[in-house]
């Protein structure tokens, strides 16, 4: 099957080239990382995780949120969701391994990684993450790869998947409550150590991966013969809506304690990203921005007729992903970190050489999203319309 | 010599099985992790159930009395000056009242007070949360109470940063070694990509030598064994009123502040 990600037309091959040549330069400038260390980041003694944790943390989410497609094809039989599981399956494959990268070149001493194996701290939260995103990510390939196998031969999927694919829902929550604890768990941490992070982040998940699912089929809708069809799309944008009031209400839940109690710990961090703490501001824009967003977003997604047009749809989505993107992919990590144990205001702001590497790792989870993609539309070619014989 | 081939499989089994138990057993050692406090201690060593320090603020009066503290431990343990704080490697440092004693800020406390500078390290915390964090077990608890790092097992994730209320911890950004004014042959350099941070001085310890700050602070540093009710750092705790950081977060510092008082007291 893999063959077909060999042939293709001119544009698939100029998207090919265009990421192989992003992920070259942040190759590139890995290595200059590699002998000059992590400083050569914007991080700190202070700020000591930055950009490629917070990508890391948003990136899991992305990649929880297959479940949403997957529980309601196999679980509720909505069969409607039969030309699209496959797409999150795909994508969970491509951001769990942007996961791996990000941690990967955050690391100081990354010829180590293996010690996480070697000594085995089952104590240790990071342990039990590289635990379930390595599970998550062999699950995800095998069962897209086995369905879509089995849906080109047009036979039904042999049974063993079956309960793979119903052992990955709860894997999903998993991976993605595994990596709040991350940082729900830190004393003297007050912006994390709440116990609706989990929670939290499994809401916001559930909204940007699927906002992102939207894009991604309306767009090899417009550039192929793929069409995921308009009710199944209605039905993601259904659970977009809820799962972004959610994470709304959660934030708010967050804001009403550390603002009511008046606790300056749980403040402090607030106070810094929307508004600035002792004339330190540089993320207030971002936060604000992010807000304005979700509000929009919410506004498109609740309101039927604006849900059901597909261009206030795309935007609804866009901003669903950019306003999730600041929260989790930027302050939600530094939030935590300023001010620091001493209550001390170090501000942090990724430089050029981190933003290369960063952006040529999702290059790598673009790439290899475009040729599985690719695959699931040749296969698709191959055999011509109808539902999938399962 | 005769061997029939079924001798032979028995004591080719019975060899496989003795290498096999031979490296599952060196494999449960390693995996055990020997502490350094486990072997043979050298007969004047100083050894502890808990070491704990004990600050006793008064007997700092100038910022040469600080200075020689830290440029004491400092220059021993070849901790870098990077001059510039986004890459600072620090062991022992300053920092004021409402910084140290977060959540304890009282603006009517004497002036003295609020300017002083308090000696700042690693508490070696009871239930050290930089140790349950590691995924490599590169940070760890010794016996006798000490926090340890293992420069040659961390990995670098700085999960164990993330995880310390008290800023202890220093990451290497860079390569340390170009920042060290006079290197100390006696203790290693580190490399980039490394956490570091204060270690009760063990390998001193086990030459039977006090700490270089305690020996530097000319008795504005206790050291002792918390557990031994006839030490020093027993009596002056037992004397004295005296303060821990944030030891509401459950963490237990071993590390302790006599703030008032005049030196007569201690
Ligand atoms: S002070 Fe920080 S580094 Fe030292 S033992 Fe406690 S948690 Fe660990
Ligand atoms: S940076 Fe090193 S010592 Fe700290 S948690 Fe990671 S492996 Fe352990
Ligand atoms: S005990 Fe040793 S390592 Fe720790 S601050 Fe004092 S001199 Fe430095």
């Amino acid at each position: 099957m893999f063959e077909k990600a060999l042939v293709g037309g001119r544009r698939y091959w100029t998207l090919v080239a265009v990421l192989l040549a992003i992920i070259g330069i942040g190759f590139l400038v890995y290595l200059k990382q590699l002998s000059y260390g992590l400083g050569i980041t914007g991080m700190s003694r202070d700020v000591s995780w930055g950009f490629y944790i917070s990508q890391f943390t948003f990136l899991v989410g992305v990649a929880a949120s297959a479940v949403m497609l997957v529980i309601p094809y196999y679980l509720h039989n909505y069969k409607k969701f039969s030309r699209i599981v496959i797409l999150g399956e795909f994508l969970a494959v491509s951001a769990v391994t942007m996961c791996i990268l990000f941690i990967f070149v955050d690391m100081g001493q990354p010829m180590r990684i293996m010690n996480v194996i070697l000594h085995p701290t089952p104590n240790s939260i990071l342990f039990w993450d590289s635990v379930v995103l390595t599970g998550y990510l062999l699950l995800n390939i095998i069962i897209g790869w086995t369905t879509l196998q089995a849906e080109w031969k047009e036979t039904a999927p042999p049974k063993w998947v079956k309960p793979l694919i119903y052992l990955s829902i709860p894997w999903a929550i998993s991976i993605h409550t595994v990596t709040a604890f991350i940082y729900a768990g830190l004393p003297g941490r007050h912006f994390w150590l709440t116990a609706i992070m989990a929670a939290r982040f499994l809401a916001s998940a559930f909204a940007s991966g699927p906002a992102l699912l939207i894009l991604l089929a309306l767009i090899l809708r417009k550039y192929t013969t793929f069409d995921p069809g308009r009710e199944p799309i209605l039905a993601v944008s259904k659970i977009v809506a809820y799962a972004m009031v959610t994470n709304v209400f959660f934030f708010l839940l967050e804001v009403f304690t550390a603002g009511y109690s008046q606790v300056p710990g749980h403040l402090a961090s607030f106070e810094y990203l929307f508004f600035g703490l002792e004339g330190h501001g540089r993320l207030v824009p971002l936060m604000w921005i992010s807000i304005l967003l979700a509000i929009v977003a919410i506004f498109l997604l609740v309101v039927p007729a604006t849900r059901r047009n597909e261009t206030t749809l795309k935007v609804a989505c866009i901003a669903v992903f950019i306003s999730l993107w600041i929260d989790k992919g930027f302050g939600l990590v530094i939030g935590g970190f300023i001010p620091n144990p001493l209550e001390r205001v170090f501000e942090y702001w990724p430089t050029l050489p981190e933003f290369i590497i960063s952006l040529a790792v999702w290059a790598t989870g673009f790439l290899i999203l475009t040729i599985l993609y690719k695959i699931v539309i040749s296969v698709r070619e191959s055999i011509g319309p109808g539902e999938p014989a399962h | 010599m005769k061997m029939d081939r079924r001798e032979f499989l028995r004591i080719a089994g019975l060899a496989g099985l003795g290498l096999g138990i031979g490296t599952g057993a060196s494999g449960w050692i390693l995996s055990r992790g020997i502490e350094a406090s486990e072997f043979i201690p050298s007969p004047n060593a100083l050894t502890a159930k808990r070491w704990a320090m004990v600050v006793v603020l008064s007997k700092f009066k100038t910022e040469e009395d600080y200075k020689r503290v830290i440029d004491a431990c400092h220059r021993f343990h070849n901790v870098p000056d990077i001059g510039n704080p986004k890459d600072e490697v620090k062991w022992i440092w300053t920092d004021t009242y409402e910084h140290v004693f977060v959540g304890q800020e009282n603006e009517y406390l004497p002036e003295e007070f609020k300017e002083r500078p308090f000696p700042l390290l690693c508490n070696h915390c009871t239930k050290a949360p930089c140790v349950r964090v590691c995924p490599t077990k590169a940070t760890f608890k010794r016996k006798d109470g000490i926090t340890m790092q293992d420069y040659h097992r961390c990995i670098g994730c700085r999960f164990c940063m993330a995880a310390c209320p008290y800023g202890a911890r220093s990451f290497n950004w860079r390569d340390p070694r170009p920042f060290i004014k006079e290197t100390n042959p006696s203790y290693p350099t580190r490399t980039k990509g490394v956490v570091e941070k204060c270690t009760y001085c063990v390998e001193l310890l086990e030459n039977g030598e006090m700490p270089k700050c305690v020996q530097a602070s000319k008795g504005g540093l206790i050291f002792g064994d918390l557990m031994d009710p006839n030490s020093e750092v027993r009596k002056v705790l037992s004397e004295n009123f005296s303060m821990r950081r944030k030891a509401e977060m459950g963490t237990g510092p071993s590390v302790f502040y006599i703030i008032g008082g005049g030196e007569e007291d201690v």
